[in-house]
């Protein structure tokens, strides 16, 4: 058997759009029925990158999602479809039949991943095929993995212990974007922005020296994250749970002591704090 | 119809054209066979990296077909509706009139008429014609080929072209450790391995190579980067603007004020010499001058010690951050990644940007250029790098059909004397006589940058015909309001645009005349490799790829190739034989073929049906780090050809005059001595159009205007309709696809400003509308708008003043030099100010 599944790496992702670029070229004006209708000139992203801007100047982190059909098992644009409209392939590529589904706009609301697309001049939804149309021809891989420059797009064969994708599902930790959705995606992540803290520390008496090795820790109740502050007076907590609450403990010998709560509904730069010399005025 | 897949290459990647009916269904990376691909392999570290078994694109030229089939395409001759050659020629109305169809004998007998009518009546001098770069790919129909013979047979006063993209290193950074024979650009060779051997930090500095990808190299470097970055390498960012390598690297970030590059280096400098850490053997053996620049940056004698808080009063950047930076980076080997190929950023671009890259040079110099880690490498070029087999780039002599006496019977040599400067074009039509100095690529010797030009030259005739071949420059070059102003003068009695697609200056010709694209017609050329200045250039490419173009499809409409354009002018002309010798356009490429060394390797027949040949890196490659023969004291030992010293009794010397790095520059002390705009040894001289300037008070935002990141120069976009929904590259409003302009939040809140604004960018030259994007991503005080957008769309056409929405933000920017002896374009000083635009 062969499930074909992709493996999208953020981290590897640059936001240069050739995965975009290369689907519109392989489906604009090009019909690939019974696979698809062809997309129409705008408007339509098979594939889309979605851009997280985060943080705040000098510590800002941009980060690109890849956005293609997750290619669920379980998948709702499937189950709500009528008539096998909307169908799972033997090797697990999900189709939107172009002339079953025409005229069923429901089927563009029923995916929460937002993926599909409703042409109005053919009357259909429309979606990311995996390039089902080019792997029947044998092609190894959809366009937008060929045109991927880093690697951050690995298209493969799940079932087969030795494909790339395989091994990658192995070696590295990867997750389903918005597992709950509990829709089982065949694409998988590895590296989604998660939520972080960061500042930099400053000393009111030195300000133009860096404050490196500053001692700062990360309580989030029941657990602390230590950590310090680097060569620039920069710190950083990554990898963080989103919607806890946290205090932040800032302990540098020779200055007063600081504590800031910080609620990680968002991402949170504290910008510059500066700590002031015991010595310096009254407690 | 089975579908039919042809071969071609565009100016950022090789393709493989797929065409069925006729027509282009598909444009995808070139398909090399299994075994044709043979990657190389750097060990480091314990571990091995080889690139994918593939070529990589551009992002634009995945939208080729939608670029090739654009509504944008000039589809048919044209002359303008209120231009009769024999009656009123209504030149005040070129950028305001319409157009009307014309057949192609009608447009060439016009075009030949004139030709003969006013180099008869005036001279030959009166014809000028200039090209734009880079639109299209192949030795055959590449600008410098087909456009020079034919001009060159004629006789015509040339256009001298500035160094635009790097002017800071041509212009300032030849002065500290030459490359002249590479413009002021450093020597590539296999930097890759060198980085990923030895570096253990990368400062880019004012450089976004994930944006400008080495030019013509596809996307193949950017899983270098991805190397480096996972096995550590630590990264820092200087530029207004968090790029997008920054983006994709993450690391540090320091934003200066543009224009205040060169404090913030001294700066560094100075944290380096305070505390002992720089590499004083090398100093010693390595460079001169040294003492002069010390005494400087320490404030021996101006009283003003360059140190981080002096810094940071120009620059915003923290002096801690300065002072922390320094420390890494002497504390590291580090690679210094200053411009794309050591130019191409904003800061090499900005009023005494010579200043900022000579100090570059001088920073790594003071680190040991050349040991190993320790170099200016753009991360972009330098992968193995196979340099035996020789085919020739467009920059060579022997790679263009206008100069190369291997493939031509004939070369024609152009006899008029006078030139022209590209910046100061309009000047000159308008206001003459102008004056600069330089020859625009001053690649041979440091006098070119000092020989004076007047025109019009005495003996020759002002210019009365234009032909221009492309059109970009409203959106590329400085103050550019001033071209629509030159095409409206009635001094150009005739004016022609040839190209394939309406650019920002199609619309102010008489008769235009419609050129196919390279998927159209026969050609060929190498991957990514332009030869001559950028020799090595294909090192940005993983493989070297020599490429047929092959015509995958009649030209479309009415349009004919660039060559057989010209065939027909000369034709006309009574040259026709001289002009072709009885080529073909694929005659002409096969030609080239047999004079490169491909015939050792493969026949004609077998590349020609193939469509592309690679020249692998051999088994016993060994390499040669650029720069290591100077750290060593040994002869150059890279394949750099172009190095006049190499091979000589001085081919353990640089370029400079002293043969070493000049902290204080020998070439300037005997060229320039009392230049204090581009002083012995380098300084930080606040810009003429900076933060500190009286206009600030009344403009006071500063834009910076990179190399675009969706288009190459302005040549994918605004014909290709996919790339406006690419957010970084335009948005689409009320059914217009608008140029973005990036503001930080303070300066979005001051003006009510929201993302999704539309918004005039003005100050006393131009207005330009543009979307707003509020980010954090540019520092507080700096607008960020790439140059080089595709169209200008004036709200009144023909009027020179009125607002633009097509984003060519480039009319906003001074028309002034680097500074008084370097006649280089300084798009990044410029002073602006931004309102929400209410029609």
């Amino acid at each position: 058997m062969t499930t074909y599944g992709m493996v999208i790496d953020v981290s590897r992702c640059t936001g240069c759009y050739n995965c975009f670029l290369a689907c519109r070229d392989e489906h604009v004006g090009n019909d690939q029925r019974p696979i698809a209708a062809s997309q129409p000139e705008s408007g339509h992203k098979w594939i889309d990158v979605l851009e997280h801007e985060r943080g705040k100047l000098p510590r800002v982190r941009v980060d690109h999602v890849p956005l293609p059909c997750q290619q669920c098992k379980d998948a709702s644009c499937v189950s709500r479809a009528p008539d096998g409209a909307v169908y799972r392939r033997e090797d697990g590529i999900v189709i939107i039949d172009p002339e079953k589904a025409k005229g069923h706009p429901q089927i563009v609301a029923s995916c929460p991943y937002r993926v599909i697309h409703w042409n109005a001049a053919e009357q259909v939804a429309q979606k990311c095929t995996f390039c089902a149309h080019l792997l029947d021809q044998g092609w190894k891989e959809p366009r937008c993995v060929e045109a991927c420059p880093t690697e951050a797009l690995v298209f493969g064969d799940l079932d087969d212990p030795t494909s790339r994708i395989s091994q990658l599902l192995k070696s590295k930790a990867t997750e389903e974007l918005h597992p709950e959705f509990g829709l089982a995606p065949s694409v998988r992540y590895v590296r989604l922005p998660k939520r972080f803290v960061s500042g930099e520390i400053a000393l009111a008496d030195r300000m133009s020296e860096p404050a490196a090795g500053v001692r700062v820790t990360l309580h989030d109740g029941t657990k602390a994250h230590d950590g310090a502050t680097d060569l620039y007076g920069d710190f950083a907590f990554d990898e963080l749970d989103a919607g806890a609450s946290y205090r932040l403990r800032i302990a540098a010998p020779g200055y007063r002591p600081r504590e800031i709560d910080i609620g990680a509904r968002k991402d949170v730069d504290l910008g510059t704090i500066v700590l002031e010399p015991v010595s310096a005025g009254t407690p | 119809m089975p579908t039919q897949s042809f071969t071609s290459c565009t100016n950022c990647g090789p393709i493989t054209v797929d065409v069925k009916d006729g027509k282009v269904v598909r444009v995808r990376p070139l398909v090399i066979e299994d075994g044709d691909l043979k990657p190389w392999t750097i060990r480091a570290g314990g571990k091995s990296y080889s690139p994918p078994k593939k070529v990589t694109l551009a992002p634009y030229v995945h939208a080729e077909r939608n670029r090739l089939y654009s509504d944008d395409r000039i589809r048919y001759p044209m002359k303008r509706v209120d231009f009769d050659p024999n009656g009123e020629r209504n030149p005040q109305n070129r950028g305001k009139s319409g157009y009307v169809r014309i057949s192609w004998e009608e447009a060439l007998d016009i075009v030949a008429g004139e030709i003969k009518r006013v180099q008869g009546a005036y001279g030959r001098s009166a014809l000028a014609a200039m090209t734009s770069s880079h639109h299209n790919w192949g030795l055959v129909g590449y600008k410098m080929s087909a456009f020079s013979r034919f001009f060159n047979f004629l006789g015509y006063t040339q256009v001298f072209d500035n160094p635009d993209s790097w002017e800071g290193w041509h212009w300032g950074a030849t002065h500290s450790y030459g490359f002249l024979w590479r413009l002021g650009m450093p020597e590539p060779y296999d930097m890759l391995e060198d980085a990923l051997q030895h570096a253990e930090m990368i400062v880019f500095w004012s450089n976004d190579p994930d944006t400008t990808r080495a030019v013509y190299d596809g996307s193949d470097a950017a899983i270098w980067r991805q190397w480096l970055k996972d096995k550590g390498v630590a990264m820092a960012f200087i530029d207004p603007f968090y790029n997008h390598t920054a983006a994709a690297m993450k690391g540090k970030w320091l934003a200066p004020r543009p224009g205040t590059d060169a404090a913030v280096a001294l700066a560094i400098a100075y944290v380096w010499i305070g505390e002992g850490t720089y590499d004083k053997q090398y100093i010693a053996d390595r460079t001169i001058g040294f003492d002069e620049f010390r005494d400087y940056v320490m404030g021996v004698k101006d009283g003003v010690p360059k140190t981080p808080a002096w810094a940071e009063a120009e620059s915003a950047v923290p002096a801690r951050k300065i002072t922390a930076l320094a420390r890494e980076w002497a504390s590291k080997r580090t690679v210094l990644s200053a411009g794309c190929r050591g130019g191409e950023g904003g800061a090499c671009r900005a009023a005494y940007a010579t200043e900022w890259a000579r100090l570059m040079v001088l920073l790594q110099a003071m680190q040991g250029l050349g040991n190993p880690g320790i170099s200016i490498w753009g991360t972009s070029m330098g992968a193995p790098w196979n340099s035996k087999v020789w085919f020739p780039g467009y920059g060579d002599l022997e790679g263009r059909i206008a100069t190369s006496t291997k493939v031509a019977r004939r070369i024609p040599e152009n006899k008029v004397p006078q030139k022209l400067y590209r910046l100061s074009l309009p000047d000159a039509i308008l206001d003459p006589p102008v004056h600069w100095k330089g020859v625009g690529f001053c690649n041979k010797n440091f006098e070119q940058q000092f020989i004076p030009f007047t025109y019009p030259m005495e003996g020759c005739s002002e210019v009365r015909m234009f032909y221009r071949y492309g059109g970009s420059f409203m959106s590329t070059m400085n103050d550019t309001s001033k071209w629509v102003r030159m095409y409206q003068s009635p001094k150009l009695e005739f004016v022609v645009n040839q190209d394939c697609w309406w650019s920002t200056e199609t619309a102010h010709a008489d008769i235009i005349l419609p050129a196919c694209t390279s998927l159209e017609r026969d050609d060929i050329g190498e991957f990514g490799e332009p030869g001559g200045q950028t020799k090595g250039g294909s090192s940005g490419c993983n493989y070297r790829v020599v490429v047929r173009l092959k015509k995958a499809i009649e030209p479309l409409w009415e349009s004919k190739s660039d060559y057989r354009i010209f065939t027909d002018l000369a034709e006309k002309l009574g040259f026709k034989e001289d002009y072709t010798e009885g080529n073909s356009d694929l005659d002409w490429a096969r030609k080239f073929f047999e004079i490169s060394d491909l015939p050792k390797y493969i026949s004609w027949e077998e590349f020609d049906r193939k469509g592309y040949y690679v020249i692998n890196v051999p088994d016993d490659y060994q390499s040669t780090p650029a720069l290591r023969w100077f750290a060593q004291g040994r002869p150059c030992d890279t394949p750099d050809p172009n190095n006049f010293k190499r091979g000589t009794a001085k081919a353990n010397e640089l370029g400079t005059e002293s043969g070493k790095i000049e902290f204080a520059s020998e070439s300037l002390r005997r060229l320039a001595p009392q230049d204090e705009e581009r002083p012995v040894s380098p300084r930080y001289i606040p810009s003429w159009e900076g933060h500190r300037s009286e206009m600030a008070k009344i403009y006071p935002l500063q834009l910076m205007s990179p190399h675009p990141r969706f288009s190459f120069h302005t040549h994918y976009d605004g014909h290709t309709a996919w790339l406006n929904e690419v957010p970084a590259h335009r948005v689409v409003k009320d059914g217009h696809a608008w140029w973005p302009a990036r503001l930080h939040p303070e300066d979005a809140t001051a003006r009510d400003i929201r993302t999704g604004d539309i918004v005039r960018l003005y100050n006393e030259r131009a207005s330009v509308l543009c979307i707003a994007q509020v980010t954090e991503r540019v520092r507080p005080g700096v607008v960020h708008s790439y140059a080089s957008a595709g169209k200008y769309d004036p709200l009144q056409p023909g009027n020179p003043r009125s607002p633009d929405r097509a984003g060519c933000v480039a009319m906003l920017t001074s028309g002034r030099q680097l500074s008084q002896n370097a006649a280089g374009m300084a798009s990044n000083s410029c002073l602006i100010d931004v309102e929400k635009w209410v029609g």
